[in-house]
This record gives structure tokens, C-alpha cells and sequence, in this order.
């Protein structure tokens, strides 16, 4: 619920393959509309200035950090949060995250796979030190991070990419 | 047994990597209302609330409370404990009456219906603020002319203790060495990826109170909203969903998280709280905050004949409640040197108040600043004497034949394995080899430096812990399971669930005593109107307390089950037994579990007369020795400096430990590597820093560094399995070894690499000013 | 931790968005890396956002006539993988590999980065190492900065508050000059202790700090003395350098690592050309 006067705007845009016209607060993050309007609470908050990755989702085919970024502003995305992400990459790092232990609380898994699917995209052949390189943007508390790019190592040795 | 031991992966994980996990704030109520602070900017300072008119004027504001509002409904409380008698710690309320004494304590809350207008609303609070003098520096803090960090005090001293035993003074007259250092750690906290959140609600008709909340123990927060807010204790349903991280940090009494639930009280409406990242570095308690002098008497034959250390430490505003801040202090000192035996121990602590956020219990409690400390005399005395630095500890450990072995403080250590894991440590290095390489590497210029850290850790504390000192926490848990009329099980455990794996051990368990597969038990854990009241999650103890709970809960339920399918077929139970989901005989399959749950559950009239399966049964585990159950392991931490830039870099880390019993090897080592990060975090990156005015300066994740994947090397970890012979299951406390060690290791790492320029560093985090200082790059 | 209220626009012309900056109060939403955090702890209260990242044009990135020019709104990731940069500014690639994290990469822009003017940033260290030229537009026209002149010191620019960034222009790097972009942070992402962007050429140098002067400037006798072949002259004019002070990292500190930072950087300009 919002008081009489604040400030909203109208979007149109399409999450997870659905599209929705809606109104927002303008001062509303994307993430936070996502959680709490949409009801898509996979993507989490962690910080809400932009260091810790929790929050992670794809607009437009890139991944954002969804506290950085205005619901408004999404007028016209197309979005995807790790409830609708059905790319088989992000369906086999899943899967490759729950074999290797590389989550305990879970709260960053969502925002660190994502992010882990953008570089496999990008290079299906990365090193651990890439690998390492590329989530240091995403923070996990519990992990110690190894079982992370072991994960993400493993998902890369199954591609095809790297069979060819 | 067929389950346990293996490293079955966490089948609660599989909604969490789909994002579909259910944690606090992923839940609302109907008709909400959102919480915000305002919060003390000064680290002290009077106050007097003059206006709330234009906070409440704002359009969607509720309510704006403040102290008088909800004291009618809410008791202050105070931190005391047998544990540390005569310990000074003001009375605490939910929001500060007239005085505030530390930055980021609560003063007032806005009720609103959003979060964004709470905060604007706050920001409008009229307050008239009269600075008080404040301390911070705990260096300061107990001097003559330090400022009170509570106005009325006449000593920022809250309690001091000595832990003695042997003569010290007649141990450091026959000393032929004796080495001394002054380590200072700077505070840390645990930074919870989720932060604190609450939902509250309360219905005046029946006087409950539900409340979901991010936190470690559900029946321990239970028993204190019940005592706090006047609400009968059964009326109290506290649930704890998805945790996303605990560290230790999650199991305190907060004083947002009580106004939150006396505000809904107050108001009769659901009350949302979830801290930012901003107030939660500046609320959520720190830890660590200690500078130790500390010396060590060695003879002529390299044998440590005793210690001498006195601990300064930080407690902040107030004795953090329930457990008290002190109890890390004394976990301290009764961790420096424990692996080793010596004659004579004199320990004096000196726990501190200051206008800082309280500290309190996080990750290892104590033990990585005693074995930081212990760890560098003993490396000091291995240079002093010209000998390799695992020689010396080799010399000096406490052998398997002494055990069990009560050292000078009177800590009872047994089954220990200290020698195992020095060797499969060695062999893990391939010592030779890499010292070889060191050399080469040395020899081409690179500052490489190799350190060790041997840990004895104190572990699954009992009831006698918290139990004497008077202290409302429960050291004893239970476990219930139910035969369902599908033949699966569903269980319900008091031991709690934060990302640990627990559950998942704890069902690997249940499969194996009663008889079925890890995926047919269900587990439930973290409701206090579903689960029976029990410790929750702290000092590493669901393995070996939920562990035990959990085997003797399936053991009945095995029996209650074999007793029904005898009655029905008409045979011995002896001669029964329950193997994959089936009860079989000598025979073969005779019945599935589901035929039996269905016979009983809905065509009853076909039991003979007298027979009453208990298909629901409960177990309750109590240890009836031992305070806690010591573990042990040895950490190896390979680092290079980069000598121009005093940036530190872990090439590799090594972990030996023995746990006991593993009930499951692939969560041990996720609770190991990821304890060990947090280690060195502790050692490089992680500090709470406060200017000369006593300003918080590390409240973003900008400012609070914390490890990220880019900078932590590989963690090799091996075990040593000794199992604890006083209970069935013979697992010990896997959670917060890593910590433990890790901060020493990477300091004698460090040192090593330095002395090889004469130098050294003894301070905590280690940053890169500090190397370039210690090599003369800079002033 | 939400952001105080404001208005939000996004126009959808660069006329239309001049007109709004001339609004008091309003600020520049690009790709908000730095813009939302500060907004989301109520460090930052623009009265009005208005949105620029519909603006036609503005993330070109093209080379003509010898000049590679990056409009305001390219992103860093776009900039990182551009061969047209790699060709024409070197630097550029070697300074964003180290500017934060991907999906900062992703949205963060340079003429954010260029305006904001935070000390510690890379990129605008870059531009004056690179000798660019920033084109600025309000409602009262179009005017072209050098990059010395643009950058006034702590979070300030010559920017007046109805300004943006249309582009930074950038002189195609020459035959025989040669980049090199070296920074010290305590994690990888983080903003640098100290950081150089070095350009080198026959004769001639230009050089820049970040994370060591609070205001971004060329560091002229540095520069002499690389010109004149002096390297040992140009490491020590660094200790002159007029360093920001603080209890985490004093001042002697960063001028050490800018020494450290620019011997390296010609070492390893010196190996690559040693190799070529």
C-alpha cells in the first residue's frame, strides 16, 4: 500500500515471459518492485549499493544489479529473475550448484548463478582464475567460494563448446 | 549403516538454487506495516524527543513510538550471568530512554506503509541531542580520565577474572626462553548476507504472538519475547524460515527486533522490520575486539612450561543478551594453547565498556583470537631457538597416550588427535617439496611465507554450559518423526537450520536408524509451534547433539514400527527388520512401510487387541558429561607480499581436522572452507573502524571489506575421524574450526614472509600500511 | 535504506532532456552505478531524475578522421569490448578490466563515470592521459572541454548544473606511443589506492593518477622528465604529488604506490617492447 501522494509512474514489460501493465513508486528498485509487487523473491537484497550481487537479474538479456536500477526504468524491458531464467546453462549450473555444495544459506546462489551463466555465455572455456575474476562481483559468505567454481568448472567441462 | 558418512548432497538446496527458498522477507502479511528507526548519530549523547507531530503529520504514517510509548508493553532487561559474577551492564530497553550509548541505538520508530515513508518520516523526529563525552578507543577505556560510557559509571571496567592454575611465577624463574608479543585484533562482525528482519503479529482475541524472524533459536527468542512483552510463552509462536547466514549474529536479543514485536502488540497490526545493510553494520554486534599481551616460558629443552596473558576486551554499550559478551574473553583464554602441554597458566581478562555497538558470540566464539595468540609465541619460540616451527609444536602437543588431559585452566581435552593430523598434514604439503619451492622462489625475489596454527576447539556445549551461569539457553534437543500413511517420515527437529546442512546430516541419520532412504525423511526444524522447545543452532552442536536426538528418535520409531508389523504378521519382532522402505525377514520383503502406516492409520480393527503403534515418537537427548566436546585439527597457510605494495595474497590453504564422526564429509568441508574464509577475512580484509570522535566508518559494504572470490585461494582439507565415545554416533562440532585457526595461520604466514626482511606485523586485519611500514617503505 | 523522493523523466530527445536539466535540482540518471547508491542512502537528493538512457546516439562508439569518439552513454562492458577502442585507445581496455564488477560493467557508463569525478576512478584519469576532448550540451548550446580543463577536483567538473555529457573524443593513439593503465586495490573491483594511466610517446608523455590527488590532473614534471628520458627524475616528481590524507591510508602511502605503480608501468612497457 502506498500513502495518497506518492509518486508513480505507469510500465508496461514482460517478466519471466509474462507481460504486465502496472503502476510504480517512482522511488521504487527494480528488485524490490520484483519482490514484493510482482512476487518473485528469488532475487534477494543484500546491500542495496550495489557491492554484493544478491540482487542480481537480467534485463534485457543482461545481467544489472536490480538495487541499481529503477522499477520505472524498466518500461519495455524484458526481464528475467532465476525463477523464470530456463536457459540450459542456468538449468545446468543449478543443478552442478546442488551436486558440489556450493551453497549453504542460499542467499546469493541466485544473483552468483545468473552472473556465472553471463560468463559461460561469453567464454565456455574459462580458467578457475576467470571464473574467480568474474564473481568476485557477487559476494557468498558461507561458501568460501571453491565449491562456487567448482560448479561453475564442471558445468563448463560438460558443455558442448568444449567438446567441439 | 548406509547413509551415514556419505557426502549425499543437501536436498533442501534444490529450492534455494531455484530461487525458491522462503526466507523472512519473502513473506508478507495482510495489512503490514513497515518499521524504521531512528537511530543514535552520536556514540553518546542525552536526548529528549521534542516534536513527533510533523513525523506523524507525513501521509501514510501510522504511528511514531518512542520509549514511554512502548514500555507499557515491553520490559527493559539486563544482561546477567553466573559466568561472570558482578558483571556491570545497564539495563537495555528496546528503544533508549534519555540516553543513547552508542551509535545506531534505537530512540524511535515510525510505523508506516512503506518503508520509504517510515524513513521520511523518521528523518522529520524532533530530537534535542546533548553530546556526552564518549569512549570508543579500548585502549583508552580504562584509563583514569576516560569518559563513562554510561553516564553514572564510575569505570568502563564491567567485570575482570583470572584464570589460573600451576605456579606462573616459578614457570617463567626456570624459563631459559621466554618470548612475548602484543597482538591487537580490530572488532569484525559476522555481515549475514540476509540481514535481520522480523514480521510481527499479534491477535488481542487470542493474545498471540506469531513472529518470523531471521534468527539462530526459535525457543531461546521464544522464552524472551514471552518474559519481555508479558505474553505467555505457549502464545508465542516464533518461526524461523530460510536463514540466510547466522554466524552467531543471529542469535542475540536486538532491540529493534523487540520494538518491532511490542509495536504490533501495541497496535493489534502485523509490524515488518528488515535492517538495511547501513543499520545493520551498525547494529548487528561486532566481535573481537581485544589487545592481548601475552608471554610464554619455554625451557632450555624447547618445552613450553606455561603462559602469561592478560586479555583487554571490548564488550561495547552493553553485555550482549542473554549469553554476555564476556563469555568470548573466557573462550579466549581457555583456547590459547590448548593443543600443547604446559605446567602453568596465569590469564587475566579485563572486559570493557565502550560507546560502541555491543560484541557478542560470532563464529568461534574467542577461540581465533587465543590461538592467534598462542600460535605466534610459538612460532617466536621456534625462530628463538633456531628450529622448524612444526618441530617445536610437535614437541609440545599433547600426546593420544595423555589424553584425557586437563590442562592448568582445568580443560578437560580427550580423544585427540594431534599427532595424526600433524602427519597427514605433512604429508598433505608434501613438506619437502614445498619448502624446496619456497626457497626458489625466495631466492628469485617474492616474499613467500608458509604458517601454521594448531587448534584445539571447544565444541556442542552441554547443559552445564549456560545451565549453572543461569542463562535461558538450552543445551538439549529433541527430535519427533512420524510414519506417515505413505511410508514416509516426517521429522521435527529443535536443532535449527541456517545453511549449515544440518537437516540433511540429521536425516541421513534418521535413515539409517530407522531403515529407510535419506529422501524419505522430510525434515522440519525452525518453528517453535511445530518443533519441541531445544538449543537450535550455536556452538556447532546439531551433529552431536541433534545427531544423537535424531538416532534415538528412529531407533524408537524402528521399534514402535517392527512391534505393529509383528502383531500383524503374526511373527517375533526379533525376527523383523526394516531395510530400503520395506520390512522384511529372513525371508524377503513382507510388508511395505506404507501397507503397515495404512493398516494402522485407517483400517485400525485389524490390530489384535492391546496393540497401540506409536507411530509418532519424540527423542530427547541430554549429554550427562562433558561441558563441551573438544575437536582439533592443524591449518598451513602459504601467502605471498608483494613487498612495494604491502598487498597480501593466499596462494593456498591446508585444513587437518578431526570432528569425530563425519555424518556427512561433504557439508564438514563446506562448513571448513567457508570458516576458513572467514578467517581470512578476519586476518586481511575485515575491520570495524571508528574515527577519533568515535564515528563509524565501516558502515557500507564499501567500506567493510569482506573476501570476495577474486582474492581466496584453494583450500585443501583432509580429516582425521575420532569419534566421541560417549555417544552412539561419536560426531563432534564441524561449524567454526576453520575460523578458529585460520587468522593465526595466515599471521605466521605473514611473519614468516616478513622476518625473511626482519620484520613482523601483530595486528589484525594486517593491512597493506601495516607491511609497508613493518619493511621501512614508509614512515 | 530507499531513496527520498523525487521526479523521474525520461525524455526521449536530447533537446527534451536539456530542457529538464535546466530544472533545479535535477540530476542525470545514466547507468546509475554510482548515482542509486548514494540515492538509496539518502547521500544524494535530486529533486528531479531525469533519464537519459533512451536518448538516441548517445553510447556511439565510432572512429573517423583519426578520432575515436564514445558517446556519454556507452556502457563500460560496451567500451571494454570494443575493437574500435582496442585499435584507437588501448588504455581504455586496460583501465575497465579493473573498473568494478560485470554487471556494474553492464549498465555503469563513461560519461557517468566522467561526470561524477570521483577521485579514485579510472576512466577519468584515462581521458587526460589520452588527451580527450569532452563535448557538453545544454539548452545554451554545444562546447567542447579538454580534458585538463574539465576535471576541477573532488567530485567537481566544469559541468554547469544544466549540462551533460554528450561524448568524450579522443585523438586516435599514434604510431610509436604506447599505454599502459596499472592500479593497486585491496580486492579486485575495488576503487584504487592509487592508480596510473600513462601514455608514451617518442619524446613526449602524458600521465595521470587516480585514487592519489583529490582532483584529476596531469603530473607535468613527471611527464618532462619521461619526455627527456628520465624515468628515475619521473618516479621521484611523483613524491611531490599532493596526496589526500586520511587514519586508512595516509598520504605518504599513496604517493609510494603511485612511485611503485608508474616504475612498473614502464617496466612493463619497456618488456613489450623488449618482446616486439
Amino acid at each position: 500500500m502506498l500513502p495518497p501522494d506518492e509518486p508513480t509512474a505507469g510500465i508496461t514489460c514482460s517478466v519471466n515471459g509474462q507481460d504486465i501493465r502496472t503502476q510504480v513508486p517512482l522511488r521504487r528498485s527494480l528488485v524490490d518492485w520484483l519482490r514484493h509487487d510482482v512476487g518473485l523473491t528469488g532475487s534477494h537484497v543484500g546491500c542495496e549499493h550495489g557491492v554484493c550481487g544478491a540482487c542480481h537479474v537480467r534485463v534485457d538479456g543482461q545481467v544489472v544489479r536490480g538495487c541499481l536500477m529503477l522499477a520505472v526504468q524498466a518500461d519495455g524491458a524484458r526481464i528475467e529473475t532465476i525463477e523464470g531464467a530456463a536457459d540450459p546453462l542456468t538449468l545446468a549450473l543449478q543443478d552442478a550448484f546442488f551436486r558440489h555444495a556450493a551453497l549453504q544459506c542460499g542467499f546469493c546462489t541466485p544473483g552468483m548463478i545468473l552472473q556465472a551463466a553471463e560468463l559461460l555465455a561469453a567464454n565456455p572455456t574459462p580458467s578457475r582464475a576467470e571464473v574467480r575474476e568474474a564473481l568476485s562481483g557477487n559476494y557468498c559468505r558461507c561458501t568460501g567460494y571453491q565449491p562456487i567454481v567448482d560448479a561453475v568448472m564442471a558445468v563448463s567441462a560438460d558443455m558442448p563448446a568444449r567438446q567441439a | 549403516m548406509t547413509h551415514i558418512g556419505q557426502p549425499l548432497p543437501r536436498a533442501a538446496t534444490l529450492r534455494l538454487v531455484a530461487g525458491r527458498g522462503s526466507y523472512m522477507d519473502d513473506v508478507s502479511a495482510r495489512g503490514e506495516l513497515h518499521a524504521a528507526f531512528l537511530r543514535s548519530p552520536y556514540p553518546h549523547a542525552g536526548f529528549r524527543i521534542t516534536g513527533t507531530a510533523a513525523a506523524s503529520a507525513l501521509p501514510g504514517v501510522v504511528a511514531v513510538l518512542t520509549e514511554a510509548d512502548l514500555a507499557p508493553v515491553c520490559q527493559p532487561w539486563q544482561t546477567r550471568t553466573g559466568s561472570a559474577p558482578g558483571m556491570v551492564s545497564p539495563t537495555q530497553r528496546a528503544l533508549a530512554k534519555d540516553e543513547a550509548c552508542y551509535q545506531g541505538e534505537p530512540i524511535a520508530m515510525v510505523l508506516a506503509l512503506s518503508r520509504a515513508v517510515a524513513e521520511d518520516a523518521a528523518e522529520l523526529i524532533e530530537v534535542e541531542w546533548q553530546e556526552l563525552p564518549a569512549i570508543t578507543n579500548l585502549a583508552a577505556a580504562l584509563d583514569a580520565d576516560a569518559p563513562p560510557a554510561h553516564q553514572g559509571l564510575t569505570s568502563n571496567l564491567a567485570w575482570t577474572t583470572e584464570m589460573k592454575g600451576g605456579d606462573i611465577d616459578a614457570a617463567f624463574a626456570a624459563a631459559a626462553l621466554v618470548v612475548e608479543d602484543r597482538l591487537t585484533f580490530t572488532r569484525s562482525t559476522g555481515v549475514t548476507l540476509e540481514p535481520r528482519g522480523v514480521l510481527a503479529q499479534y491477535n488481542p482475541a487470542s493474545q498471540a504472538l506469531e513472529v518470523r524472524i531471521s534468527h539462530q533459536m526459535p525457543h531461546q527468542l521464544q522464552r524472551h519475547l514471552a518474559d519481555l512483552l508479558g505474553v505467555s510463552l505457549a502464545r508465542v509462536r516464533v518461526i524461523c524460515p530460510d536463514v540466510g547466514g547466522g554466524f552467531g549474529l543471529k542469535m542475540h536479543v536486538y532491540p529493534d527486533e523487540i520494538a518491532t514485536c511490542a509495536a504490533a502488540r501495541l497496535l493489534g497490526r502485523p509490524v515488518r522490520f528488515v535492517a538495511d545493510r547501513a543499520e545493520a553494520l551498525l547494529s548487528d554486534i561486532h566481535a573481537r575486539e581485544h589487545i592481548v599481551d601475552a608471554r610464554m616460558a619455554v625451557d632450555a629443552g624447547g618445552r613450553i612450561l606455561g603462559f602469561d596473558v592478560q586479555d583487554v576486551q571490548g564488550l561495547g554499550a552493553y553485555s550482549i543478551f542473554p549469553r554476555s559478551s564476556t563469555t568470548e574473553g573466557v573462550s579466549a583464554l581457555r583456547s590459547l594453547g590448548a593443543p600443547y602441554r604446559f605446567s602453568a597458566y596465569r590469564g587475566r581478562l579485563r572486559s570493557v565498556l565502550q560507546n560502541k555497538v555491543p560484541t557478542g558470540q560470532y563464529r568461534s566464539v574467542g577461540h581465533p583470537v587465543g590461538i592467534a595468540v598462542a600460535e605466534r609465541l610459538v612460532d617466536l619460540a621456534a625462530a628463538a631457538r633456531g628450529e622448524d616451527p612444526l618441530e617445536f609444536r610437535r614437541r609440545n602437543l599433547v600426546a593420544e597416550a595423555e589424553m584425557p588431559w586437563v590442562n592448568p585452566l582445568g580443560a578437560r581435552m580427550a580423544e585427540l588427535s594431534h599427532q595424526q593430523c600433524l602427519a597427514k598434514l605433512e604429508a598433505l604439503l608434501d613438506l619437502p617439496t614445498l619448502r624446496a619451492e619456497i626457497a626458489t622462489l625466495r631466492a628469485a625475489g617474492r616474499c613467500i611465507g608458509l604458517g601454521f596454527a594448531s587448534i584445539v576447539e571447544f565444541t556442542a556445549t552441554g547443559p552445564e554450559g549456560y545451565g549453572r551461569a543461569g542463562v535461558l539457553v538450552a543445551a538439549v534437543d529433541t527430535v519427533v518423526l512420524s510414519l506417515e500413511p505413505s511410508g514416509e517420515v516426517t521429522a521435527r527437529a529443535s536443532i535449527s537450520e541456517i545453511g549449515q546442512g544440518t537437516t540433511q546430516g540429521l536425516a541421513q541419520v534418521v535413515a539409517d536408524a530407522f531403515g529407510v532412504a535419506p529422501d524419505q525423511v522430510l525434515m522440519g526444524s525452525g518453528d517453535t509451534a511445530t518443533t519441541p522447545h531445544g538449543g537450535g543452532a550455536w556452538a556447532s552442536r546439531g551433529a552431536a547433539i541433534g545427531g544423537e536426538a535424531a538416532w534415538g528418535a528412529g531407533r524408537k520409531l524402528r521399534a514402535e514400527v517392527l512391534a505393529a508389523a509383528a502383531a500383524l504378521l503374526q511373527c517375533a519382532p526379533e525376527t523383523l527388520d526394516i531395510s530400503d522402505g520395506r520390512i522384511i525377514d529372513a525371508s524377503g520383503p513382507r510388508m511395505t512401510l506404507a501397507e503397515l502406516a495404512e493398516t494402522v492409520t485407517f483400517r485400525g480393527y485389524e490390530l489384535p487387541a492391546g496393540v497401540q503403534p506409536q507411530l509418532t515418537v519424540a527423542h530427547h537427548y541430554r549429554r550427562e558429561q562433558d561441558t563441551a566436546l573438544t575437536t582439533n585439527g592443524f591449518q598451513a597457510s602459504l601467502v605471498e607480499i608483494d613487498a612495494d605494495t604491502g598487498i597480501i595474497t593466499p596462494l593456498r590453504h591446508w585444513v587437518v581436522g578431526d570432528c569425530g564422526r563425519l555424518l556427512n564429509p561433504l557439508l564438514v568441508e563446506g562448513q571448513v572452507r567457508g570458516g576458513v574464509v572467514q578467517g581470512i577475512g578476519e586476518a586481511l580484509f575485515e575491520a570495524c573502524r571508528y574515527d577519533e570522535t568515535g564515528q563509524f566508518l565501516s558502515g557500507t559494504l564499501a567500506d567493510y571489506l569482506l573476501p570476495m572470490a577474486g582474492e581466496m585461494p584453494d583450500i585443501t582439507v583432509a580429516h582425521v575421524e575420532t569419534p566421541y565415545s560417549g555417544s552412539v554416533l561419536g560426531a563432534k562440532g564441524a561449524g567454526e574450526a576453520g575460523t578458529a585457526g585460520a587468522p593465526g595461520a595466515i599471521l605466521n604466514a605473514v611473519n614468516d614472509a616478513l622476518a625473511q626482511h626482519g620484520a613482523a606485523v601483530s595486528e589484525l586485519p594486517v593491512t597493506p600500511g601495516a607491511i609497508l611500514r613493518a619493511l621501512g617503505r614508509l614512515p | 535504506m530507499k531513496p527520498a523522493r523525487f521526479d523521474y523523466a525520461r525524455p526521449a530527445t536530447l533537446a527534451e532532456a536539456l530542457a529538464l536539466l535546466a530544472q533545479p535540482e535535477a540530476a542525470v540518471l545514466a547507468g546509475g552505478q554510482s548515482l542509486m547508491p548514494m540515492m538509496n542512502l539518502r547521500v544524494a537528493r535530486p529533486a528531479l531524475l531525469v533519464d537519459i538512457n533512451r536518448l538516441p546516439g548517445l553510447g556511439e562508439i565510432r572512429l573517423a578522421g583519426g578520432v575515436l569518439r564514445i558517446g556519454a552513454l556507452a556502457r563500460h562492458a560496451e567500451v571494454l569490448a570494443s575493437p574500435l577502442v582496442a585499435q584507437a585507445a588501448p588504455l581504455l581496455p586496460q583501465a575497465l578490466a579493473q573498473v568494478a564488477h560485470a554487471a556494474i560493467r553492464n549498465r555503469g557508463t563513461l560519461g557517468g563515470s566522467l561526470s561524477l569525478a570521483d577521485p579514485a576512478a579510472e576512466l577519468p584519469a584515462c581521458m587526460l592521459a589520452l588527451d580527450a576532448t569532452l563535448v557538453v550540451a545544454s539548452a545554451r548550446g554545444e562546447r567542447r572541454i579538454p580534458a585538463g580543463a574539465f576535471f576541477h577536483g573532488l567530485y567537481s567538473t566544469a559541468l554547469a548544473a544544466d549540462e551533460l555529457l554528450l561524448a568524450a573524443e579522443l585523438p586516435a593513439a599514434a604510431p610509436g606511443w604506447r599505454f599502459a593503465f596499472l592500479e593497486v586495490a585491496r580486492r579486485h573491483g575495488d576503487f584504487a589506492m592509487a592508480g596510473v594511466a600513462l601514455a608514451l610517446g617518442p619524446n613526449a608523455a602524458r600521465l595521470a593518477l587516480c585514487g592519489v590527488e583529490a582532483g584529476q590532473r596531469r603530473q607535468p614534471a613527471a611527464e618532462a622528465a619521461l619526455a627527456a628520458g628520465d624515468p628515475a627524475a619521473a618516479i621521484a616528481a611523483l613524491a611531490s604529488t599532493d596526496a589526500m590524507d586520511g587514519p586508512d591510508l595516509p598520504a605518504a602511502q599513496r604517493r609510494h604506490l603511485a612511485q611503485v605503480l608508474l616504475r612498473r608501468a614502464l617496466a612493463q612497457l619497456e618488456a613489450a617492447d623488449a618482446a616486439a
